[in-house]
C-alpha cells in the first residue's frame, strides 16, 4: 500500500514536471506574441504599411521593406518550388529507396536543411556575386560592375537554396499520400510513367506543393542572415525595379533599427510595429501551412 | 476449336530469394472467361499481375520461363511495356477511380493515347460506359466526381475505363470481393457479356462465382498450378485430391 | 529503328488486327522528363558540394603565405547601403559592451575597430561612400594572420590586425552550452508529456503551437530578447552587462526548442506500441513505462534531436548579433558579453574589402561552421539512425 502510494506521488510529480515543461514552452510563445502585439498594435496603420520611411528612418512607414520582402519571396519561390518539387518527384517516383544515389540525395537534402543560414550568405557572396556575377559582368558588361555586386536576384537565389529542403520535404510527404492503386490504375491503362506522374500523381498532391511553398515563403520572409551581404540594404530611396537593384526587407529593417540606428529609443514604436508585421505575416503563413498539412495527413490516414 | 491467347511455359517467379510461382504452364483461350481460384497467398494474383507486367513495379521480382501472348514472349527485351498494358487491361480488387469526373476517368486512357477530338472522346466514353452497363446510371452526371459513386458503380466505372482503351485481354483481380451481392451479380453479368469481345482472366476467392461465370478454371495452391480444366469438369469431377478438398471446403 | 510513330490504333495494330507489342517505342516526353528530373535531383548534391567548394575557396588564400598579395579590388562593393553602421552615441547597450571590452583587454584595439565605422553617417542613401580600411600588404598579412589565428585577440581592423578566433570559438561554445542546458530538458520533457501523458486534445494544442514557434523568424526572437528578455533577466539576476551570453543563450534556446521537441517526439512515438503494452501489462504504471521503457528506447533519437539543436544554435546569427553584446571575451562567466563565430561573419562581412585577409578569415570561420554542422548532421544521420534501428527492431 505505502509503496504504491509513494509511486502515485512520484507519478503525479513526474507527469506534472513534463506537463509544466510543455506549458512553459507555450507560455514563452504566448508572452512573445503578446509583447510584440501590445508593443506594436498602435503603430499599425494603413499609412505605416504603405508609406516610405522619413526623417532618417525615425518616422514614416515601412512600405519598401514590405515590398522588398514580397519581391524576395516571389523570386525565391519561382526558383525553389519547381526545383524542390522535381527533386521530391525523383525521390518518391524514380529513385529506388535503397539505391545509393537516393540515399546520397536524401543526405544532401538534410544537410542543406541544417547548414546555418549565414553559410548560405557566404555562399551567395562567394558563388553568385563573386563568381557568377563577376563572370557575367566580364562577359556581357565589358567588365563594368552590374551583376558582381549584391542585388535582389542573388539574394533571392540564395534564399531559394535555403528553402529548397523545406519544399522537398513537404512535397515528398504529399506525393506519398497519393495511393499506389492510382498509379497502378494509370499504368495499367497504358499510361507511361511520366504521364502517370503528370496527370495523376501531381494533381493529387497540389495541396502538398502549396504547403511546401507556404512554408518556404514563411521561412524566406523571416530569414535575414543569408541576405545580409547578398543584396539587402539599410535604406534605399526607391523600390527595386530590376534584378540588379538592392532592396529593403522587414527582418533586416528590424535588425538595423534595433542595433544600428541613430535613435533606438525614438524609433521604438516603429521597431515594434515592424516586428509585429513580420510576425503576423509568418504567423498567417505558418498557420495555413499547418492546417493544410493536417488535412493531407488526415487524407493519408483515411 | 478456340485459339489460345495466352500461353505460359514453365514460368517461375521469385520475390528476392523466395519462389512465389513454380513451373506454371497454362493455355488461356481467346474470348473465354478463365478463372483462377485458390486460397489466399497461393500465387494466383501474382500470376495475374505477371500477364501485363505489373509486377515490374515491385523491386526484386524475377521471372523465368516464357509468357507468350499471341505467340510473343512479353518479357522479351524489345517489348513495349506501355503498349502491352494497352493490349492487356486490368481491373483491380479495390476500385480505384481517379479523383476526376466520371467523364475524365473514362477519357483518361484515350487522352493519354493522344486523342483530342471531343466528339470521338464523347463516343468512346458513351460506348465504354454502355459496355460496362453503367451508362444509364451516370449519363446525366458525367461531370460529377467519380468518387461520389457507390462501390459497385465505381468498380463498373473502372471496368469501363479499362474498356475505353480497347484492350484485347482484361485481367480482373477479385473485382467483386469488396462489393455487396447485388453489385456483385451486376459485375458477373457484365463479365459474361464481355467475353464476346474480350479474353477475360479473373482471379476470385469465391468458388461459386468461378463456377457461375467462367469457362475454364485453374486451381492454384502454394505457388503451383494444381489443376486446370473446363469449369464444369473441375467443379464436378476434379482429378486431384487437393482440388477436391478445396472446392468442397475442406481447407483454405 | 523505331521513330516516333503516329499515335492512334493504326500504328499499333499489325496485319492480323491485333495490337503489336514488339515495337519498342521511344517516347521523347518520358525520356526527357526522366533526364530532367534526375538532373534536378542531383542538384541538391551539387549545391552541397558547391557550398563546400566556394566557402573554402574564399578562405583558401590565407594559407598561401608565399604568394602574391591578396587581390584588393576596387572596394566599390562596400557600400553604405549595407547599413552595418554603428552609431555609438545612440545605441546605449551596444556602447556599453564595447566600453567593457576596452576595459578588460588593455592592449586591444576594439575601440579603434568600431571607431572606424562610427563616423559614418547612418541613414544616407546613395551619397557618401565611406570605406573601411583597405587591404594591407599581401603575404605578410597572411602570414601574421595565420599565426594569430590561434590567439585570443580578435582585432581584425587595426594597424596590426590580429585574427585570434579562440575567443570566438569559446564564446560560441559557451552560448551553445547555455542554450542547450536550457532548451534540451524543457523540450525533451515536453515531448515526453506529449507522447506519453497528453490527451488527444492536449496533443492537438501543443504540437501545432510548438510548430508555430519553429516558424518564428530568428530576428523576431532576437528582437524579443533584446527588448524584453534582457531587461527581465537582468532584473532577476542582477548582473551588470545587459546583453550577454546568458541572454543570448536563452534566446537561442527558444529557437532550438521546436527542433529538439519535434525530433524527440517523433522518436518517442516511433517506439513500438508493444513495448508500451508489455510494460503496462507487467504492472508498471504509466510514468514508469514512460521513463524506464519508452525514454530509454528512444535515446538515440533524442541524442539526434539534441545534436540538431546544437547545430541550430551554433550557426544562429541574428539572435547572436542582437542579444549577446558582441564582445570577443574569453571568460567563462555567463553574464559577460560574448561574440560568436556566426555573429562575427554577420557583423563584419559587409564591411570588409573583397580579397582582403579579413575577408578570407571570415570565410575560414564560415568553413569551420560548415564543417561542424556537417559533422553533427552526419552523426545524427548515420550513427544515431543505426543505433535506433538496433534498439527498436533488434537488427
Amino acid at each position: 500500500m505505502i509503496k504504491s502510494f509513494k509511486n502515485n506521488i512520484k507519478g503525479i510529480l513526474i507527469e506534472g514536471l513534463t506537463l509544466s515543461s510543455a506549458l512553459l514552452i507555450i507560455a514563452i510563445i504566448v508572452v512573445m506574441i503578446a509583447v510584440i502585439v501590445i508593443g506594436g498594435k498602435d503603430q499599425i496603420s494603413w499609412e505605416f504599411l504603405t508609406s516610405f520611411p522619413e526623417d532618417g528612418m525615425t518616422k514614416g512607414g515601412i512600405f519598401p521593406a514590405i515590398y522588398g520582402t514580397a519581391l524576395l519571396v516571389i523570386i525565391m519561390s519561382v526558383a525553389a518550388v519547381p526545383f524542390g518539387t522535381i527533386t521530391a518527384i525523383y525521390l518518391t517516383e524514380y529513385a529506388n529507396e535503397n539505391a545509393i544515389i537516393a540515399k546520397v540525395i536524401r543526405f544532401a537534402v538534410r544537410t542543406l536543411a541544417v547548414i546555418p543560414s549565414i553559410i548560405y550568405g557566404l555562399f551567395g557572396l562567394g558563388f553568385f556575386i563573386k563568381f557568377v556575377g563577376v563572370q557575367m559582368d566580364n562577359t556581357f558588361m565589358g567588365g563594368q560592375l552590374k551583376w558582381g555586386q549584391p542585388n535582389i536576384l542573388w539574394a533571392s537565389l540564395t534564399m531559394a537554396l535555403l528553402t529548397l529542403p523545406v519544399v522537398i520535404v513537404s512535397v515528398e510527404e504529399a506525393l506519398k499520400t497519393v495511393p499506389k492503386d492510382l498509379r497502378a490504375a494509370s499504368l495499367a491503362l497504358g499510361a507511361t510513367k511520366w504521364q502517370t506522374i503528370w496527370k495523376v500523381v501531381l494533381p493529387g498532391s497540389i495541396s502538398g506543393i502549396m504547403t511546401g511553398t507556404i512554408l518556404a515563403v514563411s521561412r524566406g520572409a523571416g530569414e535575414v542572415a543569408p541576405i545580409l551581404f547578398t543584396g539587402v540594404a539599410y535604406y534605399v530611396a526607391t523600390l527595386p525595379a530590376s534584378f540588379s537593384d538592392q532592396f529593403m526587407v522587414l527582418g533586416y529593417h528590424i535588425y538595423v533599427m534595433t542595433t544600428q540606428s541613430a535613435n533606438v529609443d525614438q524609433t521604438l514604436p516603429i521597431q515594434f510595429g515592424t516586428t509585429l508585421v513580420l510576425l503576423a505575416l509568418t504567423f498567417i503563413l505558418n498557420i495555413s501551412a499547418i492546417v493544410l498539412r493536417y488535412r493531407i495527413r488526415q487524407k493519408k490516414s483515411n | 476449336m478456340t485459339v489460345e491467347k495466352i500461353l505460359t511455359e514453365n514460368m517461375d517467379l521469385y520475390y528476392g530469394a523466395k519462389q512465389a510461382l513454380k513451373k506454371i504452364s497454362i493455355k488461356i483461350p481467346e474470348k473465354k472467361v478463365t478463372a483462377f481460384i485458390g486460397p489466399s497467398g497461393c500465387g494466383k494474383s501474382t500470376f495475374l499481375r505477371s500477364l501485363n507486367r505489373m509486377n515490374d513495379l515491385i523491386d526484386g521480382v524475377k521471372i523465368e520461363g516464357n509468357i507468350l501472348i499471341d505467340g510473343i514472349n512479353i518479357y522479351d527485351h524489345n517489348i513495349d511495356v506501355v503498349t502491352l498494358r494497352k493490349k492487356v487491361g486490368m481491373v483491380f480488387q479495390k476500385s480505384n477511380p481517379f479523383a476526376k469526373s466520371i467523364y475524365e476517368n473514362i477519357a483518361y486512357g484515350p487522352r493519354i493515347n493522344g486523342l483530342k477530338d471531343r466528339k470521338q472522346l464523347d463516343e468512346i466514353v458513351e460506348t465504354a460506359l454502355k459496355n460496362a452497363a453503367i451508362w444509364d446510371e451516370v449519363k446525366d452526371r458525367l461531370g460529377d466526381s467519380a468518387l461520389g459513386l457507390s462501390g459497385g458503380q465505381q468498380q463498373r466505372l473502372c471496368i469501363a475505363r479499362t474498356l475505353a482503351v480497347n484492350p484485347e485481354i482484361v485481367l480482373m483481380d477479385e473485382p467483386a470481393s469488396a462489393l455487396d451481392p447485388l453489385s456483385t451479380s451486376k459485375i458477373e453479368e457484365l463479365i459474361v457479356q464481355l467475353k464476346e469481345n474480350y479474353t477475360i482472366v479473373i482471379v476470385t476467392h469465391n468458388m461459386q462465382q468461378a463456377a457461375r461465370i467462367s469457362d475454364n478454371t485453374a486451381f492454384f495452391y502454394l505457388g503451383e498450378l494444381i489443376e486446370y480444366d473446363k469449369t464444369k469438369k473441375l467443379f464436378t469431377n476434379p482429378d486431384k485430391k487437393q482440388t477436391e478438398d478445396y472446392i468442397t471446403g475442406r481447407f483454405g | 529503328m523505331t521513330k516516333k510513330t503516329k499515335k492512334g490504333k493504326k500504328s499499333t495494330e499489325n496485319s492480323s488486327g491485333l495490337i503489336d507489342i514488339t515495337q519498342r517505342k521511344f517516347r521523347w516526353s518520358d525520356y526527357l522528363a526522366e533526364k530532367i528530373i534526375k538532373g534536378v535531383a542531383y542538384l541538391s548534391i551539387t549545391i552541397v558540394v558547391l557550398i563546400f567548394i566556394f566557402v573554402f575557396r574564399e578562405s583558401f588564400p590565407i594559407f598561401k603565405t608565399g604568394k602574391a598579395p591578396a587581390k584588393t579590388e576596387a572596394s566599390a562593393e562596400v557600400q553604405e547601403t549595407y547599413g552595418e553602421v554603428t552609431d555609438q552615441s545612440n545605441a546605449p547597450e551596444v556602447q556599453e559592451t564595447y566600453g567593457e571590452v576596452t576595459d578588460q583587454s588593455a592592449d586591444s584595439n576594439v575601440q579603434e575597430t568600431y571607431g572606424e565605422v562610427t563616423d559614418k553617417s547612418s541613414q544616407s542613401a546613395d551619397s557618401d561612400k565611406s570605406y573601411t580600411v583597405s587591404a594591407g600588404s599581401g603575404f605578410d598579412d597572411n602570414r601574421s594572420a595565420l599565426k594569430s589565428l590561434l590567439t585570443k585577440d580578435w582585432v581584425p581592423v587595426s594597424e596590426n590586425p590580429r585574427y585570434g578566433i579562440i575567443a570566438l570559438i569559446i564564446g560560441t561554445f559557451k552560448i551553445t552550452v547555455i542554450s542547450i542546458l536550457f532548451a534540451a530538458p524543457i523540450a525533451i520533457l515536453a515531448a515526453l508529456y506529449t507522447a506519453s501523458f497528453a490527451s488527444r486534445r492536449m496533443k492537438e494544442i501543443i504540437k501545432p503551437t510548438i510548430e508555430l514557434l519553429a516558424g518564428f523568424p530568428s530576428v523576431v526572437i532576437g528582437f524579443f530578447a533584446l527588448m524584453v528578455l534582457a531587461s527581465f533577466l537582468q532584473s532577476m539576476f542582477h548582473y551588470d552587462t545587459r546583453l550577454n551570453s546568458f541572454v543570448g543563450g536563452i534566446a537561442m534556446g527558444i529557437a532550438a526548442i521546436p527542433i529538439i521537441f519535434t525530433i524527440t517526439e517523433d522518436a518517442l512515438t516511433a517506439v513500438p506500441k508493444t513495448f508500451n503494452e508489455a510494460s503496462l501489462a507487467l504492472g508498471a504504471s504509466k510514468w514508469q513505462t514512460a521513463f524506464f521503457v519508452i525514454l530509454p528506447a528512444a535515446t538515440p533519437g533524442i541524442f539526434a534531436a539534441v545534436l540538431l539543436g546544437i547545430g541550430r544554435v551554433f550557426g544562429e546569427t541574428m539572435i547572436a548579433l542582437m542579444a549577446t553584446g558582441n564582445a570577443a571575451l574569453m571568460g567563462l562567466n555567463p553574464f559577460e558579453s560574448v561574440r560568436t563565430l556566426a555573429a562575427t561573419i554577420g557583423a563584419e562581412m559587409a564591411e570588409v574589402v573583397f580579397g582582403d585577409t579579413h575577408y578570407n578569415v571570415l570565410f575560414l570561420i564560415g568553413s569551420l561552421l560548415f564543417i561542424f554542422t556537417f559533422i553533427l548532421n552526419a552523426i545524427a544521420e548515420f550513427y544515431v539512425k543505426g543505433k535506433l534501428m538496433k534498439r527498436i527492431q533488434g537488427k
